[in-house]
């Protein structure tokens, strides 16, 4: 026998960045993101997730919300994913991406509705399609890809975006998906919003592999990482996986490494597991404060502008804070209403006794 | 119309729907070229295609998964888990998402979806080939399980699971299979689900089965009547939403009650038809209801499986339990 070894594969993650932590821009941008519009409206959208998120936090601080993840310091990829996608395209988010869902049309009193206990914050009504966050960890990938086949089987050109965090990517359904998506040529993106931590777990204690991107190369998914907090570098490379996906060229997976600058949710209490100097070193690759940077050294930004803009988002949101909590809580039988189609004859006495309280 | 067994009754509904509704989607594992481990889904990929009758990777979690996203996109997945005892690396999927997406997005997306699976005991299969969990998935609000007993009734009810708009739990019963024919007509007919069926008509006990039971449950009823004893006979068909009122007008009539079933009798559907018969017609009882079940124990290999199932015998004597009671 032959003792002689035989590398049969080899492989490499790429990384990806336009603009450094001072919002220098090392490369030259795409067309669209030279346009200061453009620009203005991914800082914008990330500011305003900003604005909402301190809100909602200070909301469950005062008993107003129930458990509340926040989304502090993520602001670039879930904006960059809403900015990427279009219309058509479906949604499968994990439970921290509100720039997407806003960008996409789900309304901020939905989302604070949701974490105040009603439904109807899923029900959003300018947004037909798009999954609801998803507690079980990983299990949208599941929905993504089929979801996406679902578009691939009626040969529309649309696409899916499921995300994820780092400790999703532990689990058999973010593995399963990316099987089927890797031998159907699922039009499905799916990206990993590494934050570093899985509530108390850092992601080195999640998994020995060098990249979570690489993931994907066992599964045939083209895979690769980009800076996930450079707005720029999120927009440009889901739009680029979008586009394969919808030509029928197959599924992307894409780590985007962030950090999570706030606590698990509000439940949580980071301080226990997670070193001070950690958080405070990567302060200062602040996804928002970058673009902003950039942003002023264009010219394309100003701080009278900026305060214009911080006011005219906090009364956008105070509004929508006045319209969840004018949101009366749902009448007892609504939770018969949606459990079937329609209400199967077995439990018509239920509801009726829930509906008129004399059970 | 030509007389047909239980899987082959699957097969033509199947290929009924193929036909009719661009939407339906058959997959699962080994369902496309070989037609399924059971020739459930025999021929289709051949006459429908791969790409509408397609195997699956082997990931039970990952077909369950697959159904919610395309059936909330607008497709119809009729799914094939092999054995309902591999189901369970899939119960997050169709507990967490598929039973409770029209619920926790107020009917905005909804999941018609069919998990169609080979159920129970008594082929001599290995072990996780055998289970009767249909409790645990009628413990979940959301879904339907429905469970035909014969060609006919599994010809229908699939029809019918397949144009559901919400999630269907289709549960066949793997020894019924082949064991019986019966004529029937390939015209499309679906039959109701959330209804039961009445097989027999009698005046002194009330039988209620349903899946592969419902055969030694039938058999017992027949020597029953030899001895002038007449039995209403009640085949469950969809154990979720349970159709109590069927059983309970029966009970109504007879005062006695035996219920048959496969599986353990711990928390068992059975328990829930007795629990409702004591909620509603304790004065017409004549005699406490009785349970015949498998023993609460794991299914054991096939040495000691036709131990484990409910026999004619044991029926026969729960019936004579329930009448010289008082």
């Amino acid at each position: 026998m032959n003792q002689e070894n035989t590398i049969v594969a080899n492989f490499a993650i790429s990384y990806f960045r336009y603009l450094d932590e001072n919002g220098i821009c090392s490369k030259e941008l795409p067309a669209y993101l030279q346009d200061p519009q453009h620009i203005e409206k991914l800082y914008k959208m990330m500011a305003k997730t900003r604005i909402f998120d301190k809100k909602a936090i200070t909301l469950q601080r005062t008993g107003k919300l129930g458990t509340y993840p926040s989304t502090l310091g993520q602001e670039a990829i879930c904006v960059g994913i809403g900015a990427a996608m279009k219309k058509e395209d479906v949604l499968c988010p994990y439970y921290r991406e509100y720039g997407a869902q806003f960008w996409r049309g789900v309304r901020m009193e939905e989302i604070l509705l949701y974490w105040g206990g009603d439904e109807i914050g899923s029900a959003f009504k300018d947004n037909p399609h798009d999954f609801p966050i998803c507690v079980p960890i990983a299990s949208q990938c599941l929905h993504a890809v089929g979801a996406a086949f679902a578009f691939q089987y009626r040969q529309e050109k649309r696409a899916v975006v499921a995300t994820i965090g780092d400790g999703g990517t532990s689990r058999g359904d973010f593995y399963e998906a990316l099987g089927v998506a890797g031998v159907w040529k699922l039009p499905v993106v799916f990206v990993i919003n590494n934050n570093q931590w899985a509530i108390s777990v850092a992601r080195e204690k999640q998994t020995a592999s060098e990249t979570l991107a690489q993931k994907g190369i066992a599964c045939g998914v083209p895979s690769l990482q980009v800076d996930g907090n450079d707005i720029f570098a999120v927009t440009q490379k889901v739009e680029e996986a979008l586009a394969r996906a919808r030509n029928g060229e197959g599924s992307t997976l894409i780590e985007a490494i962030t950090y999570r600058m706030c606590d698990h949710t509000t439940a949580d209490d980071a301080s226990r597991y997670r070193p001070e100097a950690e958080l405070k070193a990567h302060e200062k690759f602040d996804p928002i404060k970058r673009v902003k940077q950039y942003l002023l050294s264009k010219g394309d930004w100003d701080e009278a502008r900026e305060s214009k803009m911080i006011e005219s988002f906090t009364q956008e949101v105070n509004d929508a804070v006045a319209r969840y909590l004018e949101t009366p809580t749902p009448p007892a039988e609504v939770m018969f209403e949606h459990l079937y189609a329609t209400l199967p004859r077995a439990y018509e006495a239920q509801y009726q006794a829930l509906k008129e309280g004399t059970k | 119309m030509t007389a047909i067994t239980l899987i082959e009754a699957v097969n033509k509904a199947l290929a009924y729907e193929l036909e009719h509704d661009p939407n339906v989607v058959v997959y699962g594992e080994d369902v496309g070229v070989n037609g399924g481990v059971f020739r459930a889904t025999d021929g289709l990929a051949k006459s429908f295609g791969e790409h509408r009758v397609k195997d699956s990777p082997l990931a039970e979690n990952l077909i369950a998964g697959l159904a919610v996203g395309m059936s909330a996109m607008g497709l119809k997945p009729v799914a094939e888990i092999q054995f309902l005892g591999f189901i369970y690396a899939a119960l997050d999927q169709i507990i967490s998402h598929a039973s409770r997406l029209r619920n926790r997005t107020r009917g905005r997306l909804s999941c018609p979806m069919v998990i169609r699976t080979p159920y129970g005991a008594g082929i001599h299969a290995p072990e996780h080939h055998s289970e009767s969990i249909e409790a645990m998935f009628a413990h979940v609000p959301g879904l339907r399980v429905v469970i035909p007993s014969s060609p006919s009734r599994a010809y229908g009810l699939l029809l019918a699971a397949i144009r559901d708009p919400d999630p269907v739990i289709f549960l066949e019963p793997t020894r019924v299979y082949r064991l019986m024919k019966e004529e029937v007509e390939d015209n499309g007919e679906a039959l109701p689900l959330d209804v039961c069926f009445q097989l027999r008509e009698g005046n002194d006990v009330t039988l209620v089965s349903w899946g592969a039971m419902m055969h030694e449950t039938l058999q017992a009823a027949d020597e029953l009547a030899k001895n002038g004893i007449t039995a209403d006979v009640i085949d469950v068909a969809t154990i979720k939403p349970l159709d109590i009122n069927t059983i309970l007008n029966s009970v109504h009539k007879t005062g006695r009650c035996v219920i048959v079933q496969e599986s353990v009798s711990t928390c068992s559907v059975g328990s829930e038809i007795s629990a409702l018969i004591a909620e509603n017609a304790l004065t017409s009882l004549m005699a406490p209801v009785v349970r015949v079940s498998g023993y609460d124990t794991i299914v054991p290999l096939y040495k000691l499986e036709k131990t484990y199932l409910p026999s004619k015998q044991r029926i026969l004597t729960a019936v004579q339990q329930v009448l010289e009671f008082a």
